[in-house]
């Protein structure tokens, strides 16, 4: 995406955006460059899955790393969400999105492990029913 | 082949559905069979049933939101009759058929006469409001509206053949699980459901991207009118919960239909997680039903106070907190259900927080008033009305908000007097308020002003009579959904509420002879200025009924209240004598897609329901096959030349002109 800001076409183009009158050619690039990065990270989440080269522990946190990088990659290269102006409702829209999913996730998590902690253990439950 | 299907799911020992399903069949082929005879078809057909103008599906929504709401109300009354006779005795209604009738009644009504009801007034008026020709996506628009037929009819399909769900409005699991649900019932109310909930989330899409995207020049966001404020807001948490039904309801029937384990009792199913899901889009959707009716009372109080709103942006701003807030009380329906004291205090609290920016917007509707020239029409009734009413269906709200008083009252008749005040005394007034006021401008002539305030203050005394002995049944410590009871002391109160059910039939029958008054005195109650109610948004400024492309011009808005505004300027100038420069307009094609598609989903549905799976695939290929079709099309939009459009809109001027007696003028 780099060089875009080079060529004569993109006069005034925010990171992100498609190249709409750069020609095919260029958009082309830009959704290459996408696949190369998310088979990058995808490949990468893969091998660190299974490798014993780095610190055990890490291997959880590192994929979570890489699978925020590779929502990112996916929100520019494919979807075109970028800072240009013209941007802001997709930007709001995704925020939202994010928020209520975060809410509605993280609240469940919450409730289930609170109801499952307020739970009876099994068999004292058998030993009231008996 | 007929899978599940033969004779034996009739039910021809009761005598109640059968005979009210056999009126209903004679009705429904009796009025099929006079459009027929009559030669009506093409027209139905042309400019009804494959329209894409938003106005004509927004008043589709609204009949059939009408329609529906007959429906619920004759299972309201027959659970009134019922409680009230069922003392020491079985009543009339056997329970297997009393618990399909509360199911049945919180179904349709949530969803098959609050939902359509607003989303119908959305779509009639908010591009109106915007200043724009359509919605964003007129076919989409239509395929949302009939997808949404869809689910009436199966639910209506299940007083015949076979049975509804015995479950209650929501099927709680594990009751509504195979091994205690084994009947079809609990099919019938998910595959309407699942029907009509894409149906729903598309309107939602629709009316999102149309606020979002499709606005006149000059109208920002901080000059658009409340309701299109409260449509946003409503449809933005269609867009984010709707998902969350459909998910948790496709849980459910892969429960049914293949075995699987997420809310059974036994193989680590949770039923609690059905819980959580099933009121993470409950919640919400209470705001979503209820926000639009906020905006219907703003545009309504301010039109009949002859005032601008009072404290807009604070509206505004508490429109979008309620819209972000509703996301985080959902656990306050089951703080019974086995949460600790932590997790229900910050969902008490929460559920207490967001009773404030609703506090806020009844301050603002008073002070609207206060000072204004206040106009008793019925719209404003009904938004009086609804002040009082939600007042105490608000503070009862905070009362069950508080976990320690929840315990008590979980599942009584209090929690039902409490949610009834809050949708009839909110909701369903916000449409009624919104059907009298915009019902001039969808069809040209105004309702009949003192049937309508009858049929209001029938409701009104109704509602009170009906619901607040529930209130004292609660305290009483009666629960809710008993076929019948053995407590003396409960049954006057019982009693009472039926006769509050009696004064609320009453008033339905003054608001159906106000309809067929008005329509037959129609020529009396013609509004032929566009703006019967002296207006101030931009739906009262094109003609009533609007032309199909809504305005002639674009109109440009300059600030608030766009239409008093060019009224205000037009009385200094004397209208406007310039002629504007018309030019073509493209409007897009009707489409029968939205017919045909929901054709195919209604039996891919009744199959999916009765396990009859060659015509589940006929309907799902049928359904793609309409879709592909669609996408493949070639002409997609028609043209209006200039010269039709001059002709139409010269024509509205020249009407208001005479009105206004400046017939001579240039």
């Amino acid at each position: 995406m780099s060089n875009g800001y080079d060529t004569e076409n993109s006069v005034d183009l925010a990171p992100g955006d498609e190249h709409v009158e750069g020609g095919v050619g260029l958009r082309v690039l830009g959704y290459l460059t996408g696949l190369a990065l998310a088979i990058l990270l995808t490949a990468t989440s893969f091998f660190v899955a299974g490798t014993d080269l780095v610190w055990q522990p890490s291997i959880p946190v590192a994929l979570i790393v890489l699978a925020i990088a590779q929502m990112g990659v996916h929100l520019v290269f494919f979807l075109h969400i970028t800072t240009g102006p013209d941007n802001t409702n997709n930007v709001l829209a995704l925020a939202f999105g994010v928020l209520i999913v975060l809410l509605v996730i993280g609240g469940s998590v919450w409730i289930m492990a609170n109801l499952n902690h307020n739970m009876m253990p099994m068999d004292q439950i058998m030993q009231m029913q008996r | 082949m007929l899978g599940k299907l033969g004779w034996s799911v009739i039910p021809f020992d009761q005598p109640i559905p059968l005979l009210v399903g056999a009126v209903v069949l004679v009705v429904i082929l009796g009025v099929i069979a006079w459009v027929i005879v009559a030669g009506h078809l093409p027209y139905l057909w042309r400019e009804w049933i494959t329209s894409v103008d938003h106005k004509r599906i927004g008043v589709m929504y609204t009949l059939l939101a009408m329609v529906m709401l007959l429906r619920g109300f004759s299972d309201a009354i027959m659970m009134r009759a019922q409680q009230a006779i069922a003392y020491h005795s079985n009543g009339y209604l056997p329970p297997e058929h009393f618990n399909q009738i509360f199911s049945a009644h919180g179904t349709i009504m949530i969803f098959f006469v609050g939902m359509p009801f607003v989303i119908g007034l959305m779509n009639l008026v908010v591009p109106l409001q915007l200043g724009v020709r359509d919605v964003a996506f007129p076919t989409l628009n239509s395929v949302g509206f009939w997808l949404t037929a869809t689910g009436a009819l199966l639910v209506n399909i299940s007083l015949v053949v076979g049975e509804f769900a015995r479950t209650g409005w929501l099927p709680y699991p594990p009751l509504s699980e195979l091994t205690y649900s084994p009947g079809v019932g609990v099919d019938y109310y998910l595959w309407s459901l699942e029907i009509s909930g894409v149906g729903t989330l598309v309107a939602g899409i629709n009316l999102v991207t149309t606020v979002l995207k499709l606005r006149t020049k000059g109208m920002t966001y901080l000059r658009m009118p409340m309701f299109c404020w409260t449509t946003l807001a409503s449809n933005l948490l269609i867009v984010a919960a709707f998902p969350i039904l459909t998910a948790t309801l496709a849980m459910l029937i892969l429960d049914r239909y293949f075995g699987f384990h997420f809310f059974t009792n036994e193989a680590g199913g949770n039923v609690m997680m059905f819980m959580n899901l099933i009121w993470a889009w409950g919640h919400p959707e209470v705001y979503i039903l209820v926000l639009p009716a906020f905006g219907i009372f703003s545009e309504v109080v301010s039109t009949f106070s002859c005032k601008p709103l009072f404290g807009y942006r604070s509206m505004v701003l508490a429109t979008m907190a309620i819209c972000l807030i509703s996301f985080m009380v959902w656990l306050h329906h089951f703080f019974t259900m086995g949460a600790g004291p932590d997790v229900n205090a910050i969902f008490g609290i929460a559920s207490m927080i967001i009773a404030v920016p609703t506090g806020v917007k009844i301050y603002n509707w008073l002070f609207t008033m206060y000072g204004g020239r206040i106009r008793f029409a019925t719209p404003m009734m009904w938004s009086i009305g609804f002040m009082v009413t939600f007042i105490i269906g608000g503070l009862t709200g905070v009362l069950v908000a508080v976990p320690p008083a929840d315990f008590l009252l979980h599942n009584s008749l209090f929690l039902v007097a409490h949610f009834h005040n809050v949708i009839i005394g909110g909701v369903l007034f916000g449409a009624f308020a919104g059907y009298n006021y915009w019902f001039p401008k969808a069809f040209g002539f105004r309702l009949h002003e003192g049937l309508g305030k009858a049929a209001f203050w029938f409701w009104l005394s109704g509602f009170y009579l009906a619901f607040m002995p529930l209130y004292a049944l609660g305290f009483l410590g009666m629960t809710r959904r008993m076929q019948h009871y053995d407590v003396a002391q409960w049954r006057p109160w019982l009693i009472a509420a039926a006769f509050g059910a009696m004064l609320i039939l009453i008033g339905i029958i003054f608001q159906v002879a106000q309809l067929i008054v008005s329509i037959r005195r129609r020529a009396e109650l013609r509004d032929r200025t566009g703006d019967p109610w002296d207006g101030r948004s931009l739906e009262w400024a094109t003609a009533s009924p609007p032309p199909v492309f809504n305005f002639a011009i674009s109109p440009n808005v300059t600030g608030e209240d766009a239409y008093w505004a060019i009224k205000a300027h037009a009385k200094q100038q004397d209208l406007e004598k310039r002629e504007p420069d018309y030019v073509d307009i493209e409007m897009p094609r009707n489409s029968p897609t939205g017919f045909v598609c929901a054709f195919f989903a209604t039996v891919m549905g009744f199959a999916l329901i009765w396990h009859i799976w060659w015509m589940v695939a006929v309907g799902g290929v049928g359904a793609f096959a309409t879709f592909v079709a669609f996408a493949w099309r070639d002409h997609d939009e028609y043209v209006i030349p200039a010269a039709e459009v001059a002709r139409i809109d010269r024509a509205i001027i020249a009407e208001r002109r005479a009105l206004l007696g400046l017939a001579g003028s240039p």
